[in-house]
């Protein structure tokens, strides 16, 4: 009798469908923090019953590194290098970002050429980005080629930061007031070739992954985020766009000069299966890139044209700030990434307050894994293309 | 070791059934010295030591293989440092992989975690002692041939369930539930398969499946693989799907994969243990690519030469169907290896519908063809 009740129960709760014959146990698995398809540190401990779902909690903060705290500590310009480090595949977004939040909050005048340079390199780092997500999602799938195919055209994406600013992951190149040094002479041709054979590669991208059958099958209508849900939980980036929310701070926003260049906002249809799911996620993703080569090749074009070489800072004597405050939020490869500075006029900052779209973007995990299989949540954790580093911080 | 020679000499009692029992590789000669009972098991033994040479060689050239194969096509140059081409890789590793510390978690079932690999190795190694590189390069040649070989490649499912569950480890123990559904799964289009190429050839012995397929227009008329067009080469395309599944081939690779499971089954093994499992997949893989060739194309008869060039020329007939025969299975064994560098792996409910299906009834029809084909002609 206890039994049958039991399952009565079950079947009310709508969480099982099934009347089960035998007494079973779900099973808690840990998935992380040293996981491979986690993309870092992420821990989610899951209940499984068989290789289904039930549910999922997710446990993030195994690095965090009080970035925010150490921004409070140290002066505006010794916080820079850490913003390298949060996001570290968008290192150069993040510079970005923290220095027009800075700028804004003193004021601080950007020669023109810099503003391009700056951005330049967003939309090169945003490649770059999405190329690390486009082989990864292969590889969290079971392909291992596509990995290495991003990698190859990534390698000389590096390379062209390398030229730039000496380093090839952690650049630290934009500053409060500009840049730190200007272009390489030949190093914006380069740019021009690289997008040129870019474009060319992204075909074998596409016929690898993007149309392969398998890939399709395990990425259609699995881990589908409703316009609602994806608003719901603060969403921003490629991964709410693809839930056919047309929202791009570039677009609604514009900051640098994007306003002054004409580019496509690509949203998800639900071409192979249901809008918003994780196919419509990778394949934004996709055609951003195709975006930012185009976006690159009027840069260069306006830089050529409208800039002198060589005005690249605002030479500051110091970086006291007057009292005020100021929020800059930049479209990064991963979302809204929002810097929030509070100035108290001293050289550092009274409070930064650092807005991860990571972080908000992995809050909707405990609503959409329970139900989906357990190769699913590999699918959908990739697919939302999350770094851990920003979201522990 | 133990185990594989009981299973051996039991295939030996099987095969001393066979009523022109010449053709084995060492049958017979050892009969005079140790007589009727003791002859078939030395021969038996010698067989295997040869069977294990083989064994152990292919997969490790496969390996080196798979690692120079995967490098070309992710435009990198693979191990090329170890001898030349890097050929002596695979040895170099499975020096390292014996001097590696043999770690057995303190929480797991400590004796099945031992025989798992063991049983995983014997299954696949016994299996070989029934496959054919040529009219007499066989070991134990019995009338069973294709029967006995799924039933000693079950085993691996067996050894694959011990070792999940013995590890005391949640993604182990995935792993191997996933193993269990697939293996015995896919082990259905298999078998009717099996059923099919009993019907047409009268035989569940290799050796004759492949002397039915002698002859015919160019030399290649006979082959199962042109055989009740079209329904022949649709069941080589099943069985070789099903052969990919059964190996844990990408994309069937699910009890393993290192993406979703970190190692599946054998996330808990180390060192020696370890390369056992690997060197039964890459043994399994050149064993059910062998299948493959002797059931579908033709075996080591080769377009425009007649079936009695093999056994008219001694030795050298001999040696040159071993090498038609090894090529052949290359190839297959090469396209396992092109697939798994390319395709993305398939989900799990998508691996079973895929076999129930679709691989199930397909392989049905072409049995029902072969038998309607067959019926017609008497």
């Amino acid at each position: 009798m206890s039994q049958l009740q039991e399952m009565e129960k079950r079947l009310a709760d709508g969480q099982r469908e099934y009347v089960l014959d035998v007494k079973t146990q779900d099973m808690e698995i840990n998935m992380g923090p040293q996981h491979p398809a986690t993309h870092g540190v992420l821990r989610v401990v899951l209940t499984a019953d068989g290789e289904v779902l039930t549910s999922a909690t997710p446990y993030v903060g195994y690095i965090h590194r009080c970035a925010e705290k150490i921004g409070e500590s140290v002066d505006y310009k010794m916080f820079l290098p850490y913003t390298d480090r949060y996001d570290y595949l968008a290192a150069m977004n993040n510079n970005v970002g923290y220095c027009l939040a800075v700028e804004k909050a003193g004021g601080i005048e950007v020669p023109p050429r810099a503003t391009w340079l700056r951005m330049i390199i967003c939309e090169l780092n945003r490649i770059g980005s999405h190329l690390i997500a486009f082989g990864t999602y292969g590889l969290d799938l079971g392909a291992f080629t596509p990995f290495l195919y991003g990698f190859r055209e990534r390698e000389w994406v590096m390379s062209l930061f390398e030229k730039l600013c000496g380093a090839r992951l952690t650049y630290s190149y934009a500053y409060p007031g500009g840049v730190i040094n200007d272009a390489p002479e030949g190093w914006l041709d380069e740019l021009l070739r690289f997008c040129d054979v870019f474009d060319k590669k992204y075909q074998e991208y596409d016929a690898l992954l993007t149309r392969n059958k398998i890939f399709i099958e395990r990425t259609r209508n699995v881990g589908i985020v409703t316009k609602d849900q994806a608003l719901r939980y603060g969403w921003t980036g490629p991964s709410l766009r693809a839930s056919g929310v047309r929202f791009d701070v570039r677009e609604s926003q514009p900051y640098l000069f994007y306003d002054q260049i004409s580019f496509d906002v690509p949203i998800g249809r639900g071409e192979m299966g249901t809008t918003g799911d994780c196919w419509d996620r990778y394949y934004v993703r996709m055609l951003e890139m195709l975006q930012c080569t185009r976006m690159l090749r009027q840069c260069v074009e306006r830089i050529q044209a409208d800039t002198t070489p060589g005005e690249f800072l605002t030479k500051l004597k110091n970086y006291r700030i007057t009292p005020g405050e100021a929020y800059v939020g930049i479209d990064n490869p991963r979302g809204e990434l929002g810097h929030y500075v509070v100035a108290d006029g001293k050289d550092v900052a009274y409070r930064i307050k650092i807005r991860g779209p990571s972080f908000c973007n992995l809050s909707i995990l405990p609503e959409i894994l329970p139900g989906a299989m357990l190769a699913d949540a590999v699918a959908i954790i990739g697919s939302m293309d999350i770094v851990l580093g920003e979201v522990d911080r | 070791m133990l185990s594989l020679l009981v299973t051996l000499g039991a295939a030996q009692q099987v095969g001393s059934t066979v009523e022109n029992p010449e053709t084995g590789i060492l049958e017979g000669i050892f009969d005079g010295w140790f007589g009727d009972t003791f002859g078939p098991l030395v021969s038996a033994v010698l067989g295997l030591i040869i069977v294990l040479t083989l064994c152990s060689l292919l997969p490790m050239f496969w390996t080196w293989a798979e690692r120079r194969i995967a490098g070309r096509i992710q435009q990198r140059p693979g191990p090329n440092r170890v001898g030349p081409f890097g050929l002596i890789q695979a040895l170099a590793d499975g020096i390292k992989l014996m001097f590696k510390e043999d770690i057995i978690p303190t929480q797991s079932s400590r004796f099945l975690f031992m025989l798992a690999p063991g049983i995983v190795l014997a299954g696949t190694f016994v299996a070989f002692g029934m496959l054919p590189l040529s009219p007499s390069v066989i070991v134990v040649n019995t009338h069973l041939g294709i029967y006995l070989i799924t039933a000693f490649l079950a085993l691996d499912a067996i050894g694959v369930i011990m070792a999940g569950w013995a590890s005391n480890n949640k993604w182990s123990i995935l792993g191997a539930m996933r193993e269990a559904a697939q293996m015995v799964s896919y082990e259905i289009p298999l078998g009717i398969l099996f059923l099919m190429a009993g019907v047409t050839y009268g035989s569940l012995n290799l050796v004759d499946m492949v002397a039915e397929q002698e002859g015919g227009l160019f030399g290649i008329g006979q082959w199962m693989l042109f055989r009740f067009p079209p329904f022949g080469f649709i069941g080589f395309l099943v069985f070789y799907v099903a052969i990919l599944a059964e190996a844990k081939r990408a994309p069937f690779d699910l009890p393993e994969a290192e993406s979703e499971l970190v190692s599946g089954f054998h996330t808990e093994y180390s060192g020696i243990r370890f390369s056992f499992f690997f060197l039964a997949e890459y043994a399994a893989m050149f064993l059910l690519s062998g299948v493959a060739v002797c059931i579908f194309l033709g075996g080591w008869n080769l377009p425009f030469i007649s079936g009695s060039f093999w056994r008219d020329n001694g030795m050298f007939g001999e040696l040159l169907a071993v090498i038609s025969m090894l090529f052949k299975s290359f190839i297959l064994v090469f396209v396992m290896l092109w697939l798994r560098w390319t395709l993305p792996r398939i989900r799990v409910d998508q691996v079973m519908s895929f076999c129930y299906k679709y691989l199930t009834p397909a392989a049905f029809a072409c049995l029902l063809a072969a038998v309607f084909w067959a019926e017609t002609k008497v």
